[in-house]
């Protein structure tokens, strides 16, 4: 009896996985209040025999319809599966190589002639073919330092927040101490000592900064259900650390981790442009947004599209990522009854 | 209270200590501060030889870190590597301006998030909510360097089209910026695109977490009591809700002061401002890591003064919030 009551708590439990668990945890309780619970073995059983797995799909696929009723989310969404296809497709995209020099065109303004959309600069190179690869490069960088930053971060904010007392205090005061220190410049003094120009290493250096602020969030939901009575249970009932961490609980933090990742996509592409305008991130040969931006000012700015295409196209991917993780946040938060419009 | 600071000030030396040699073992693994001077045929072997003997590079990292601490209290961070010219004077220097262009950038941002944030939130999904909400994540999504570049294209191009001189687009002042009004106007004309490219910046996120701030504050239920017990909603707002909905801002600012000296970089490495991060830019480049360490040094300081600062503030802000 006791057990299937715990076990019980499961399902419910993704309800718990958004953004703001403990609120949430109160909200479900207040519900079905202690009137609910005295009522609750016999539909117990129900759901049990009808299988837990369908009760927890139905969590995701509410979330899955409240996103897909999230018109801003769901536009941005678009946009950025088209700049997904352009950056995978350039080849195909590019009218020219981002590498050709024609000198008998060069510093042409935006044109249609010769499929110049972006202009070229003054060694003749299409600016438009040179963004489509510099998105590519972008875009690439942003998604390995989402990914590797989500999985460092994730690791240390659930060993901290499922350990408690030492362990926490230790991983805790480091990252609060990387957080004292002024974020971009330190990534300035790493790109230069360890070497950046190629995309690979710049994303790594971007991701050993980054993983704090999901490391925090992964303890904060850890912390709190590390508390909750089917934690307690999976303990009773001989589970090891690394079973309940990975099967328990990490599945209900998946919410706050996935809203963060996308977050940082945009945090991504947008210091990674900073550092690369700067001179410290992507060098040639490889193309990026950033550095694409820094080769057009070099002319004074009187070539004024070679400033602005490659910004725009910055702009509409952070612009777009960030509605996306907005209407992300919306959907997996349970509480929101509201579904937007 | 008072032992709260004090304890809460003795907290901040062993942070302080940690950062300090975080930052050393990080720059000095990282770099080698004589490459630089190697790839110079004209320096000699003896003189290389010298400088590694007076910055002791050939000790060992937790021997040069103390020998590091010691030139930092006492000699004020010591000398650069390259023509051992003392960092110092110019490290104050560069101070100065960018205090000037950070202070001036985050009391207008302050002020504006403030005021777009309450009424955002008082007029919860007006057509000025859904302005200022726009407004804010284009600004959270437009790079810091580029809204400069394309300022600085704008006026440009205004002052090649009809000759007229709004704004410097880089330089702290003129060749001769004269004195009294007249400098200040010089250098108003010279800090006003870098102080509007901070401050939208700042004004993006702070407004938006005025107005959720604001919002939780005017559903809250004491609120409803001012309502419910006659009280004009002018008064509500600005006595009840206001006052209380800004203290989570005031640590939202004190914290958020190292994102500042990033901000910094950019924005003065684009305008050729004489600042920190113009500084910093060039150390970098030059390859030299005591000017560099001194940054980072003086940086961290600076924010976990203000962690320091966010934290007492609050404390007084917030009669809740009890210390023993």
């Amino acid at each position: 009896m006791t057990d299937q009551r715990f076990d019980e708590q499961q399902p419910q439990e993704p309800s718990a996985g958004g953004m703001a668990p403990t609120p949430t945890f109160g909200g479900v309780t207040q519900h079905s209040g202690p009137i609910a619970e005295v009522g609750e073995p016999t539909e117990l059983s129900l759901t049990w025999e009808s299988g837990v797995e369908l009760k927890t799909r139905s969590q995701w696929q509410y979330a899955l319809i409240r996103f897909l009723r999230h018109r801003l989310a769901m536009g941005s969404l678009v946009v950025l599966l088209g700049i997904f296809a352009v950056a995978i497709f350039a080849e195909q995209i590019a009218p020219y190589a981002f590498d050709d020099i024609d000198l008998e065109n060069i510093n042409a303004p935006p044109t249609t002639a010769g499929n110049h959309f972006f202009g070229t600069d003054m060694l003749g190179r299409d600016y438009f073919s040179r963004v489509v690869f510099g998105m590519r490069t972008s875009v690439w960088v942003a998604l390995v330092v989402a990914l590797l930053s989500t999985a460092i971060g994730t690791a240390i904010g659930a060993i901290a927040g499922y350990f408690g007392g030492w362990v926490d205090n230790i991983l805790m005061r480091f990252t609060d101490l990387i957080l004292t220190l002024p974020g971009l410049a330190i990534l300035l003094v790493a790109a230069v000592y360890f070497g950046a120009g190629d995309p690979l290493r710049v994303a790594i250096i971007l991701a050993l900064l980054f993983w704090t602020g999901i490391a925090r969030i992964v303890r904060g939901v850890f912390l709190s259900l590390r508390e909750k009575e089917y934690v307690e249970a999976a303990k009773a009932s001989g589970s090891g650390d690394t079973r309940i961490i990975l099967r328990h609980m990490l599945p209900n933090t998946v919410g706050p981790i996935v809203v963060n990742a996308t977050l940082v996509v945009a945090a991504a592409i947008l210091t990674e442009a900073g550092l690369s305008f700067l001179g410290f991130g992507i060098q040639p040969p490889n193309p990026a947004l950033g550095k694409l931006i820094s080769d057009g000012q070099s002319e004074g700015l009187k070539l004024w599209w070679l400033v602005t295409f490659p910004g725009l196209v910055i702009v509409i991917i952070a612009l777009a990522i960030n509605f996306i993780g907005d209407g992300l946040r919306d959907a997996l938060d349970p509480t929101q009854r509201r579904i937007r419009a | 209270m008072l032992t709260y600071i004090l304890r809460r000030l003795l907290y901040s030396i062993p942070v302080l200590i940690a950062a300090s040699f975080i930052i050393f073992s990080f720059v000095s693994i990282a770099s080698n501060p004589l490459a630089f001077l190697q790839m110079q045929p004209q320096i000699s072997q003896e003189t290389l030889q010298l400088i590694a003997e007076r910055k002791h590079l050939d000790e060992p990292i937790p021997v040069r870190y103390a020998h590091w601490v010691k030139e930092a209290v006492t000699e004020r961070f010591g000398t650069t590597t390259i023509g051992d010219r003392p960092i110092w004077p110019d490290l104050r220097r560069v101070m100065g301006n960018t205090a000037q262009l950070i202070i001036t950038a985050e009391l207008i941002a302050v002020f504006l998030a403030i005021l777009i944030g309450v009424y955002s939130a008082v007029r919860q999904y007006s057509v000025f909510d859904y302005s200022a909400t726009t407004f804010s994540f284009l600004g959270l999504a437009t790079p810091n360097f580029w809204l400069a570049l394309m300022l600085q294209v704008l006026v440009v191009n205004i002052l090649e089209r009809y000759d007229i001189r709004l704004f410097y687009v880089s330089g702290l002042s003129s060749v001769d910026p004269g004195t009294g009004l007249q400098f200040f106007l010089d250098r108003a004309q010279h800090l006003a695109l870098p102080v509007f490219v901070l401050a939208t910046a700042s004004i993006a996120s702070y407004s938006r977490f005025m107005r959720a701030s604001m919002l939780e504050v005017i559903n809250s239920d004491y609120v409803r009591t001012a309502r419910a017990k006659g009280l004009n909603e002018r008064k509500v707002i600005m006595r009840h809700a206001f006052r209380n909905a800004l203290i989570p801002l005031v640590t939202l600012v004190a914290l958020g002061f190292g994102g500042l000296f990033g901000g910094a970089i950019v924005t003065e490495t684009v305008f050729s401002l004489d600042g920190m991060g113009f500084f910093f830019i060039q150390a970098l480049g030059d390859g030299d890591p005591y000017p560099v360490m001194a940054w980072l040094m003086i940086t961290a300081t600076i924010i976990i003064f203000f962690n320091l600062v966010a934290d007492v503030v609050y404390g007084i802000l917030d009669p809740r919030v009890r210390y023993d």
